[in-house]
């Protein structure tokens, strides 16, 4: 029992020596027992992470789905092999990868590899970034057709679509513009990546996530059956990337396959609003009144970009509350200057670990500038895509025929079935399969 | 005979193409740029045991239902104390495995008796639920065995982790996933793989 006892002696000095001690470096102060019977130190288990070439299966997967939905949708033009494509994406990136990794959060492990050069990021987020926009420029969107998991799960709960008046759906486009410069303004300053914190359907892939977000996804899974694909059209901030790149693609699917005689079958068959009506031919203005509005967009163009960039760098101090290091700056300012009596988690650990709160508030002045710069460039870049959206919408386009508007079509096929020239294709394959069964 | 020039569909598919090309490069650009500075191996999330404050957040803000943040011994450098603080109450009256004695809330720590003095304690995982009051105990008294890891076969590998958000000490970090053991003692030296030992 003289053993024990000394244990107790020694443990008494200790706690006498560092009571108010909160540091948790290793101290020896028990030396390594010195067993006399046979015991042998059990063994700790550290469980790995997933392996790495499980992670270039990942890779393999979405190169072989985006070559299968490209194929489906240009050569194939077929639906069903698109709906069952987009199926097991949802069981596969979806359900068995739990929605991460994925292209839409990728933008911003690029974003922050290029801003922080101790960010050493994966391979595979930057294929995940990468492959899905190079395809999208051979191709079209045939990544949001029947790749990515977000956009095959709106799609599975379509039910009957409303369409979405015109003005609208311009207006609102303009928020996943915001969502996109707000991401990478956010992730380029290392203030978290909100495209990840708001992922609307990694719950439901995951079977739990916070009962908001839950509330969020189920929402916006609800509204899906009306107002088709609402997060890819109004939201979604990679979609403005693969929007950009479809508008240069390469090949793009078209409605018809051989020829359009305008015979407005196909005009309501979008869900998503992305068919180009052909004009026809009536206008309501003269081409002056014309010629002088889109003049005088271009002139207010500068002013717009030079505005909205003041407005949003003029909103740095809200903006820069995201990064953790300018909230703490700022409890611990309110606290130093007694406006606040009640200690946080965050300023208490800041406090135990010594570290001069001066260090914390040039950090925090720096990080301010940084959004303060970071704001013009966001606000210049959305009043850069407000001017040209009204830019577009004053220049009238020649539309001689029906056809897929490149930037905004998923390549989902749902429209081909109502070309009749599509039905004609359809059968002459019908009767050469027949004869060739003869 | 129709002059090529004629026909300005040629020069809207020249400008497109061209600019199909810019933007293959720009992207191809952007992606060989991180690349310079990236890694094959993929990142996980782990906790430096020496920056840990044990604040508990890990207990309530993982993803998962039950966090995927568990207590981890580093049985090298526990001193197998009788008076262990990491598993009894402060100023308890009698030194053994009576529920009112115990420190952790679920009752995941097994006390075993191996030779006078030593007690071995180990964690079943199962129950763990990483509120980080043993490693506190176990900080403040004791050698430091006990300490909060990141277990990777339940970790969800989130491109943000939730916890590392909200950890004020913010002892979280990215690692490589071949390195991802941040433990103390011998513990953080080697690997052990789960299926060598069964």
């Amino acid at each position: 029992m003289h053993l024990n006892q000394f244990n107790h002696i020694i443990i008494s000095i200790v706690l006498v020596c560092i009571i108010n001690s909160s540091s948790a470096q290793i101290i020896e102060r028990f030396p390594k027992p010195d067993f006399k019977s046979d015991y042998t130190r059990p063994q700790t288990i550290t469980p790995e992470a997933r392996a790495a070439h499980l992670e270039y299966l990942d890779v393999f997967v979405l190169i072989i789905t985006l070559s299968l939905a490209s194929y489906f949708a240009l050569k194939l033009r077929s639906r069903k092999h698109i709906f069952l494509l987009m199926v097991f994406s949802v069981i596969y990136f979806g359900f068995w990868r739990e929605g991460c990794i994925c292209s839409i959060g990728a933008i911003q492990n690029v974003t922050l590899a290029m801003f922080d050069p101790t960010y050493s990021i994966p391979l595979t987020a930057v294929l995940f970034f990468a492959i899905p926009l190079i395809f999208t420029l051979f191709f079209g969107r045939t990544f949001c057709a029947a790749v990515c998991p977000l956009g095959a799960v709106q799609d599975l709960v379509i039910v009957k679509h409303i369409n979405v008046s015109n003005w609208l759906a311009e207006l609102l486009s303009i928020l996943p513009y915001i969502y996109l410069g707000l991401a990478v303004l956010f992730a380029a300053n290392s203030a978290g990546f909100i495209i990840c914190q708001y992922d609307p359907f990694v719950g439901f892939f995951r079977f739990g996530a916070t009962f908001n977000m839950i509330i969020l996804g189920l929402s916006l899974l609800l509204l899906g059956t009306v107002i088709a694909r609402p997060y890819c059209r109004f939201l979604c901030p990679y979609g403005v990337l693969l929007n950009w790149m479809s508008r240069l693609s390469r090949r793009h699917v078209t409605i018809t396959p051989t020829e359009c005689t305008n015979c407005r079958l196909c005009e309501e068959s979008c869900p998503f609003g992305a068919i180009n009506k052909a004009d026809e031919g009536v206008l309501a203005e003269s081409k002056n009144s014309d010629i002088r509005r889109l003049a005088i967009i271009i002139v207010l163009t500068p002013i717009i970009i030079l505005l909205s960039g003041w407005v949003v760098s003029y909103l740095h101090d809200t903006l820069s509350q995201k990064h953790p290091s300018v909230s703490l700056a700022e409890e611990i300012q309110l606290e130093n200057r007694g406006k606040r009596t009640e200690t946080t988690l965050e300023t208490r650990t800041f406090r135990a670990s010594g570290k001069p709160s001066e260090e914390l508030f040039e950090e925090a002045k720096e990080i301010q500038k940084r959004f303060r710069m970071g704001g013009w460039f966001l606000g210049g870049f959305l009043g850069f895509i407000f001017s040209i959206k009204l830019i577009k919408l004053s220049i009238r386009k020649k539309q001689p025929e029906y056809a897929a508007d490149t930037g905004t079509c998923f390549s989902c096929a749902r429209c081909f079935a109502f070309c009749p020239f599509e039905q004609e294709r359809i059968a002459s394959l019908h009767r050469t399969s027949i004869l060739n069964e003869f | 005979m129709q002059n090529k020039f004629d026909n300005p569909v040629k020069r809207r598919d020249f400008l497109r193409s061209g600019l199909n090309t810019l933007a293959g490069l720009t992207v191809g650009g952007i992606a060989g740029l991180v690349i310079g500075n990236s890694d094959t191996e993929d990142l996980v999330w782990q906790i430096d045991p020496n920056i840990c404050v044990q604040c508990e957040n890990c207990a309530i803000n993982c993803v998962l239902p039950q966090s995927a943040v568990k207590c981890v011994h580093s049985f090298s450098i526990c001193g197998y104390c009788d008076l262990c603080s990491g598993y009894l109450q402060p100023g308890v009256k009698s030194r053994d495995t009576a529920a009112e004695n115990r420190l952790c809330p679920v009752g995941a720590i097994k006390r075993t008796y191996i030779e006078e003095p030593y007690f071995e304690y180990t964690i079943d995982e199962e129950l763990c639920i990483a509120c980080g009051k043993c490693v506190k105990g176990c900080a403040a008294f004791g050698n430091g065995s006990l300490q909060l890891q990141v277990r990777h076969n339940l970790c969800k590998n989130c491109n943000e982790c939730s916890i590392a958000r909200s950890c004020p000490s913010r002892a979280f970090s990215r690692v490589p996933a071949s390195r991802s053991n941040l433990m103390r003692g011998e513990e953080g030296k080697i690997y052990i793989r789960s299926h060598e030992v069964s």
